[in-house]
Parts: structure tokens; sequence; C-alpha cells
């Protein structure tokens, strides 16, 4: 059964529509076969009576109102799964580019996948440890979360994702299969062949599955790439028992894909001419993330985004902090002080922190010390806002305090090598230095009993001595 | 009659040249009966949005009318479920279909095969009308259930079954209606979600909903019948706060709306709720909590309809004569699923693209929160707490700005007091509740006629706090005098030890309102004799070094719900550490105790 129909109505950006269409459904895939012989595929998204309307995933030049026929295949766009995909390469529509030839399907899924019943999820509580301090102390990630990179053009999102990779490591039973999945979406041909020199480096390649949409590549497959990197994840995780990171890069361009797309359908723009849907479509990605009861796999994301002009609140970074599980955010000012990772401590939050860490998992007194240090953290822009205006010498005896503790928190705990791979220990130890540098009263955060074990003004000591 | 398919748009899909259909008629959509709303009609198309996902439909296949508009099966197995955002039972989808929701699923609400444990309390001749209750049956160890007449039904019983064990569908009880129809009363019965149940009079407000948040019930309270918003970017602990709420208010009955919201967090709630004990009944927090889960990805016609299920069954408990608390999370969600709907049909939109009729909408939402005398006559409540998500966390969104009308309590909260880490965040300066002056003849009589002037007193210190700090930032503390510095000293202990609590501390979790009470009062008293002895001529400074705001800052960890005695010991403390001061003068201390 291939009902054939020949010639085009009309073509407009990357739709196509056509008329005296039957028997079509709903966003089934499409073959649009030209008269050169070369097939590109399509998508279904509105059907109006016999006129349909199909996105074409490899964009329309060349398309011609007669030189086309289009061949309905019934199926919604779906993805062919195995195993061995693990170490291959991907286009952002799930073709092999790595010129190994076709994977053979031992499964085939929708691309767009089915909501996960929250009462067949597992409420994520193992953490991933990533030996980076600022995350590990205060941002702790957990398995099945979704924790997205805040970043801005030109700041080291890259690097500290590639450290992530590369360092992070299941808290117990390190047995577990563990495997990247990682969707690239309009970025640039070096970004992506760093990921590459990366994963090859730290010898995971064999283990990463990647979807490639590079910067020149047609919009339609930068928004099908994700979900791709998303299906070939949870099969691996729900099928085959894995421990998956998603790595998605770069969020921002996916939205502005998906704007393009909008805009040529036709739609109601939102905010900054974003489609009022961009929240119900980030949603439908990040949403994959998790722990599904009864399994020994999980999905966890790290969304890579830019924030343009370092605007939190633009619609991106705000709709996709309203659905991700916190938020590790970079600041501008640290990276050109040099400090790497430039995590911005007080806006990074790690929602399901909490229940991840602690006695049984990382050490008793983790949520104590991390309270703290963001606490007293918080204090330091106080105190530096008030220096700024009156004057450094003014300050009372604790501000002075507060100065000295951020200077040396931002430049010890922040900061740390790129190869640098910090213990729980290390990291909660290295708190608790920071900490003494302050008056022991300043700790109010703290049982008084955790404050008299561990607080020794000697600790501190070390700093003073590094300046 | 057959209805096709004409045309498909996401979740919008039209029949065309049809008569057949009423507005917000509830429709069966395609081969796989995908459950469907009729939304808009003009005299060539129908328009029906679909609670479910489209994909894969074809133009021609059949439309169904069902001849009633969306209902919610209302009975007894409500509580301790969770549903989906049309009342569909995900415990049992998840049977039927694995770990992922598949379309077209028909599962009944309410389970069909448990037996209750029914008490019919009429007998023939008995005269029902609207509302009377037939028959009761243990929900749950701690919630009656009360099987009501439908409000739009009455009659004369004409058949009684005998008390006994029944399943919900089974008829109990039979009556004869004033047309001469005969009616079988089930254990439960169908009601319109967008329809507001009937009451026969709204009370004016009167009681607090006790929460256990200080900041909640001594600065910001919400009443029972009340409706309050929670708005606050991300981060911030909105849906802590509903955690929190759902938790410990002191309501009957909670239904906890997930409105595209995480599904992690619907999971934890889950688990939480079904090991927490409640304080109040030594029962599960389950047994009295009904969740609604339409989580993000989820989809989003479903999510518009997640919220009207909600309170018609808010509505229901109400009815028996229960208060009744329902938190949706987030209404900003339930706002977006509007705009995008109205987006695919192509309407005008206002601000922000969001369709005209959002101010509308909200406020039928909140004014079906009430306190009311049912129509059998039992007093219940409904009182509403939604969080809203402003984009950009700016509360001059049309969303935010809108529910601003339409409720009298107004949790703003902070980003900043988030990022130091301050929870509750709620912003001191920006919330307000209009129902202290409500509230105040129960505060005075049921806790105690000090309650207001010490909350009077607290928000003045923090007033003043707030503008001396204005003056800080420019030119430090330190040049203050010293009464303005023990303003400062007082308010931070306020902040830390009054207004900060601790959701993880299993005392300071929930604390009542007479510890609420002791705690201002201490932290007055502290703050009075200070003010005494420094005007005496003694620096702040050397009472500072006493550690005295340390201790008001720790008392809420130190002090045990139940023994509000400790309270006499910390004024022994602050009584002797302040001994030496007193002898500098004799004249006359303050005694505030």
């Amino acid at each position: 059964m291939s009902i054939q129909i020949t010639g085009l109505s009309s073509i407009n950006g990357p739709l196509v529509v056509l008329d005296h269409v039957t028997g079509a459904s709903y966003d089934e895939v499409v073959e649009l076969i030209l008269e050169n012989g070369t097939t590109r595929t399509g998508r279904i998204v509105q059907i109006e009576g016999d006129r349909v309307v199909v996105q074409v995933f490899e964009g329309t030049n060349g398309l011609s109102l007669t030189n086309t026929r289009t061949r309905l295949t019934g199926k919604p766009m779906e993805l062919a799964l195995s195993t061995e995909m693990l170490g291959r390469i991907f286009s952002g529509a799930g073709k092999p580019i790595d010129g190994l030839g076709e994977v053979y399907g031992a499964d085939y899924r929708d691309i767009n996948g089915k909501p996960l019943n929250p009462v067949a999820r597992e409420y994520p509580r193992n953490y991933i440890r990533t030996g980076i301090s600022s995350i590990d102390g205060l941002m702790t990630l957990i398995r099945g979360q979704k924790l997205p990179i805040f970043s801005g053009s030109g700041m080291s999102h890259n690097k500290l994702a590639a450290q992530l990779v590369c360092q992070s490591q299941l808290s117990d039973d390190s047995n577990e299969k563990f495997a990247i999945v990682f969707a690239a979406m309009g970025v640039n041909n070096d970004v992506a062949d760093y990921f590459k020199r990366v994963f090859e480096e730290s010898g995971v390649l064999e283990n990463v599955v990647m979807f490639l949409n590079l910067a020149n590549d047609p919009i339609i497959e930068r928004i099908l790439a994700p979900r791709c990197a998303l299906t070939a994840a949870e099969y691996l995780a729900y099928e085959h028992g894995m421990n998956i990171l998603v790595i998605m890069t770069d969020m921002t361009s996916y939205a502005e894909a998906l704007r393009e797309f909008s805009s040529s359908k036709g739609e109601i723009p939102g905010r900054k001419g974003y489609p009022g849907y961009l929240y119900s479509d980030l949603a439908s990605m990040y949403e994959r993330a998790g722990i599904v009861k009864g399994g020994t796999g999980s999905v966890t994301q790290i969304p890579i985004l830019t924030m343009p002009n370092d605007d939190i609140t633009h619609p991106v970074p705000d709709l996709t902090g309203y659905i991700t599980e916190g938020q590790i955010v970079l600041d501008r000012a640290l990276d050109q002080r040099g400090i790497y990772p430039p995590v911005s401590v007080l806006p990074s939050l790690s929602r399901l922190m909490k229940d991840g860490i602690g006695e049984g998992f990382t050490r008793a007194d983790h949520a104590d010390v991390a309270n703290q240090l963001f606490a007293s953290y918080a204090r330091v822009q106080d105190a530096r806002a008030l220096g700024s205006v009156i004057g450094e010498e003014e300050l009372s005896a604790s501000d002075k305090a507060y100065l000295v503790f951020g200077r040396e928190f931002e430049q010890h705990f922040i900061s740390q090598d790129s190869r640098e791979n910090r213990t729980i220990q290390d990291t909660l130890e290295l708190g608790w230095d920071l900490l003494s540098l302050l008056p022991r009263s300043e700790l109010s955060r703290m049982d008084a009993s955790l404050v008299e074990k561990n607080y020794n003004p000697d600790r501190a000591k070390r700093f003073r001595s590094d300046r | 009659m057959n209805n096709t398919i004409y045309s498909i748009n996401g979740p919008v899909v039209t029949v065309k040249d049809t008569k057949d259909f009423a507005m917000m008629e509830m429709v069966y959509v395609g081969d796989a009966n995908l459950v469907g709303e009729v939304i808009g009609i003009t005299d060539d198309r129908t328009t029906i949005q679909v609670y479910e996902e489209t994909s894969g439909l074809r133009p021609g296949e059949p439309v169904k009318g069902t001849g009633a508009p969306m209902s919610v099966t209302l009975g007894p197995g409500i509580l301790t479920n969770i549903y989906d955002g049309i009342e569909r039972p995900l415990r049992d989808i998840h049977e039927k279909s694995g770990a992922f929701i598949e379309r077209g699923a028909d599962v009944p609400a309410l389970d069909q095969t448990r037996r209750y444990d029914v008490t019919v309390l009429v007998k023939p001749g008995d005269e029902l009308s609207g509302g009377s209750i037939y028959a009761t049956c243990p929900e749950t160890p701690v919630i009656l259930h009360k099987c009501m007449v439908p409000p739009n039904m009455s009659g004369t019983v004409t058949e009684v079954m005998p008390s006994g064990s029944y399943t919900v569908n089974d008829t109990v009880v039979r009556i004869k209606t004033p047309s001469g129809t005969i009616e079988s009363l089930t254990l439960c019965q169908k009601w319109p979600i967008r329809t507001a149940r009937p009451a026969s009079l709204r009370k004016p407000i009167s009681l607090p909903l006790v929460t256990g948040q200080r900041v909640i019930d001594t600065l910001f309270p919400i009443a029972k019948g009340g409706a309050a918003a929670v708005p606050g970017g991300f981060g911030t602990g909105k849906t802590m706060t509903q955690h929190q709420l759902a938790k410990w208010c002191d309501a009957d009955i909670i239904v906890y709306v997930g409105c595209g919201e995480r599904g992690n967090e619907m999971t934890q709630v889950l688990d939480e709720f079904g090991e927490l004990i409640d304080p109040k009944t030594g029962n599960k927090l389950t047994d009295r909590t009904v969740l609604i889960a339409n989580t993000s990805n989820m989809p989003v016609a479903a999510r518009e309809a997640s919220i009207y299920t909600g309170i018609t069954l808010a509505e229901y408990y109400r009815d028996m004569g229960y208060h009744v608390a329902i938190m949706a999370d987030s209404t900003s969600r339930w706002a977006e699923a509007l705009r995008e709907i109205s987006g695919r049909l192509e309407e005008m939109p206002a601000e922000e693209g969001f369709p005209a009729y959002l101010p509308s909408r909200l406020s039928q939402f909140y004014e079906r929160a009430g306190y009311m005398v049912n129509l059998n006559g039992t007093e219940g409540s409904v009182s509403i707490i939604g969080a809203v998500s402003p984009q950009g966390a700016d509360f001059s969104e049309p969303v935010t700005q809108n529910t601003k009308r339409f409720v009298r309590t107004f949790w703003a909260l902070d980003k900043s007091l988030a990022y130091a880490r301050h929870y509750p965040a709620i912003n001191w300066t920006e919330s307000y509740s209009e129902y202290v002056d409500d509230l105040t003849a129960y505060y005075n009589e049921k806790v105690s006629p000090d309650f207001l002037t010490c909350r009077r007193r607290i928000s003045t210190l923090l007033a003043e706090e707030a503008s001396l700090m204005e003056i800080v930032k420019l030119i430090g503390a330190d040049v203050l005098p010293d009464d303005q510095k023990l303003t400062i000293e007082t308010a931070k202990a306020i902040r830390l030890g009054f207004l900060q609590q601790n959701a993880f501390h299993k005392d300071d979790t929930y604390v009542p309102l007479e510890k609420q009470l002791a705690m201002m009062k201490i932290i007055l008293y502290v703050n009075d004799r200070c003010e005494a002895i420094i005007k005496r001529g003694v620096a702040l400074s050397e009472l500072v070094e006493l550690g005295l705001f340390d201790i008001l800052a720790g008392m809420k960890y130190e002090i045990p719900n139940d023994h509000p005695e400790a309270f006499d010991r910390l004024y022994e403390k602050i009584d002797t550490a302040l001994a030496p001061f007193e002898k500098t003068a004799a004249e006359g201390t303050v005694n505030a105790q």
C-alpha cells in the first residue's frame, strides 16, 4: 500500500502543502521523491480535509510544484534502536553519518516518546559524583535528574560539560553500565569536534551515541535531534538497564529553530516571538529524564543553553528553569576573573539534592555545610555592596571577614582545574576550612554541636598563608 | 448520524457540517476513542479539543457524542487515589498499559469491585431534596463518605436496601421524583467539571486555615474558604510551600493538583504522603488526600481540565460538610494551556499572547472557593492555594496581575531570600493578607488577645528594619544610634528565629499557634528589656555579647512543640543574663510576659 501523490500545491520555508490526499494520518512520516531520484523525509503537521501540510526535514531547496512525488508511509517518525548505536554518530533525524552503514534496528520507537506515568516513576535518590566541588557540594547531581547549565556565549560551558562527562561516577556500584547520549543542536563544527575529541581522549567514545545537527544543517532536523537522542537514551536505559547521561547543547538554538518553524506555519507568537507552546514543547523533552520503578536504568539530563545577552529571564532559560530540577548558572564576571568553572553559586540550585545527600549517601553534615556556605556567600554580596560604597576599610570586623571568606571561597572552592577530580570528603573538608575563616557566631545555620566538632580557626590558616 | 474528523492541528480537531454537538459536550474522537470536548461551534465547523495525543488520527475517523458535558464521577474511592487531568486513575492505567501512558485508556474513575460498609440513613416515604444525605460509608480510616442526592434531583423514597456491603454502582435507594420517574441512587454520581456545585448560602469568613507555618499563620493568614496565590520565580520554593501546606494545614481533605509540573515532584508527593502521619488523626496523610497529576509532558488540553476536575472533587467533599483545601501547582501552566489552545483556534490574542478571556476564567476558578452552608444544611469550605509561575519572575505579567485581583492573600516569593536560603522565601514587605480583620474574633477568642498585638509589633519591627537597611546599605550599620541598632538586632532575630522555618526539622516543620505566640512574645520581651536598659546608657554591644539574640534564633529547634514550659526556662535565662544591667538603675522594667 503505497499511495503516491504527484506534485505539490505550495511551498513555504520548510513546509509544503499537498491537496487531494486521502488516508493521511496526523504526525505521519512521508517520503518526497524528487525527479532526480533523491528522497527527502517529512512529517504531516496539519490536516484539513484532503489537504495536508508537511514539514520537510532536509529543507525544501530544489523542490518545485511539479518535480516531486510524495509517498505516505503510514507510520509516525520512528528511530531504529539497538545497542549497536553506542559509538556511532547520527544526524539530527537519526540517520548514520559516520559512514559505517545503517544500524540494524532491534526495536523501533516513536521519537516523541510517551509520558511516563508518575505512578511508575522512582523518586531519584542516588547522587552522581562529578568531582567538581561547586556542583557536588552545593548543587549535587542526582541520578534521574534534569539539571541544565545556563551559560552565555563565550563561557566555558563546553569545557564544563566535557569535565562532567569524563569525571561523572555513580556513587555506588560502579559496575553498573554507564553510557552517554550526546545531542548537538545548531552548534558549530568546532564544538562538535571538541566533544568528539574529548570523548576519544577520555576513552568513552565507544560508550557514546552522538546526534549531530550542526549550525548549517536543516532546522527541522534540529527539532528532531533531542527527541531522537532521548528515544535512544530511553531505549538503552529501560530496555538494557543502563545509566544514561544525556547532554544536549544548545537548547537556545533548538528553541530558535522551533520559533522559525512556528512562524513559517503562521502560528500566533507568544513572548519574544516564541510559540505559545514552548513550555509544553521543552517539557516533552526534559520530562523524559527519570527512573522507572523496578528497573535498573536511569536517564539523567544535562541540557546546556546559552542565555541570549546573559539574560536569565529570557524565555528559554526561564521556561527551562521552571521544568528542570534546578540549574547550574555560569557567571561572566567569574569567568573573566579566570575562575573555572565559573559557577554562580547563589542562583544555582539542585532541587533533588536534599533527598540524595547526607548520611548513607554522601556525609551526614553535607546539608548543613551546603546551607551555611550558601548563606554566608549571600552575606558576602551584601558586604561587597556596602564596601564599594563606603570603602572596605570602613567595614565592620565581621563584614571584613566575609570579604576574605568570599575571596577564598571563589579561589579555592569554586575554582578548580579542569582535570581535578575531588572526592566528596575533599569538598566538604574544604567547606569547613573556609567556614573557619568566619567568626564562629556567624555560623547560625548549623547545629552548635556540629560547629563545635568541626570549626577551628587554625584550619583557615592555609588560606592566609597563600596570600 | 456519522460524524467524522475533518481537520487535525495538534490537540484541536474539527468536524464539518454537523449540528449534532452541544457546546462543552464530551466526545470520543477517532477509532481509539480519545476523550475530547467541544469548544466551538459555527454553522459549518465544530471544534473539539482532544485530551490525548492526536498522532495517528486520520480525517474520516468517527467522532461520537456522549450527550453530556465533560464530567467527573464522584463517590467513595476518590481519596488516596491519583488521577490524571480528566479523572482517570493513574495506578490502573499503570497496571493496564505499563510505565508509559498509552492513549485511549478506558478505565473507570472509581474502583468498581471494592465493597464499602454502607449505612443507609433513610426509610421509604422520606422526602429527599438535592444534597440530602441518604447513606454513609467509611471511605478511609479518617473520612466518612456521605452519599448525597445529586443537587438537581429530589423526590420521595420508594425503596431502600438494607445497610450492608455494596460497591459504588449498586443501588441503595430509589426515589420517585416530582415528575413521576423512579431514580436509582447508587454510591456515586456524575457532575460536570465546569459548573460549580450549588450551595444554599455563602457564609462570611471567620476561621483561619491553620498551616503551622509561622510566616503564614502570623503575618499573612489564609482563611477557610479563602483564596491565596503563591507567585515566585523558579527555585523560590512554590512547590515546597504547597507541599508544606498540603501536609500540615488543618483542612479535612486535601486536593493536590499538579498541573503541568514535574513528574518527579508528583512521585515525591506520592512517596512522602504515603509515609507521613497526620499529627491530628494519627493516620497516614494519604487517607485525606487525592492527587491530580497532569505533568508537563502529558497532553495540554487535559492540563486545562485538571484544575476544574480538582475543584469539582473539592466541592463534592465540601458538600458533605468537610473543610477542603485545594493546592493548584501551577495556575500559570493552566493559563499557558489556555493560551496554547487559543492559539490553535487562531483567536485574537490579548496581553503576551494570552486570550482575552484569561481574567474571566481565573475569576471563575477562584470564586469557587468559599465557606458555604450546603444544600443539606452542613457547613463546609473550599480554600484555594494557587501557585503562579511568573515568566522571568516578573510579577507584572498577566497571570500574576489578574490572579492578584481575585485572591485576598498574596505570598510573594522572593528570589534574593531564596538565594540566601531563607525559607519559606515569603517576602514580608510585598505579601499581604486581607483576612486578618475577618479572623480577629478567632484569634482573640481561640488563641489569645495578645496574638494580634504581637503580630502588629512584629510587622512594625520588620518594616522599621526595612527602612533602616536603606540607610545601612549606604553608610554601614556602625553609625546608627543604639536604639535603631536594637531594632536591627531584633528584626534579625525575627527573621532567623521566627520567619525562617525548617521544613525538614521534626519540630519546626509544623508549629502550633500557641507556640508561635510564645515565640513572638519572648522576642518582644527581649527587645523591650534591652530597649529599657539601653535608655539608661548601656551600650547595645554589651547586650549582644550576652548571646540573647542567638538564643532567640535557636529556640525553634531547642523548644519542642509539646513542651511549652521550656519557654519559662528561657525567660529565666534571659532575666539572669540581664540582671547585672538592672542594678545600674532601679526604675521600672517592662514586663511583657
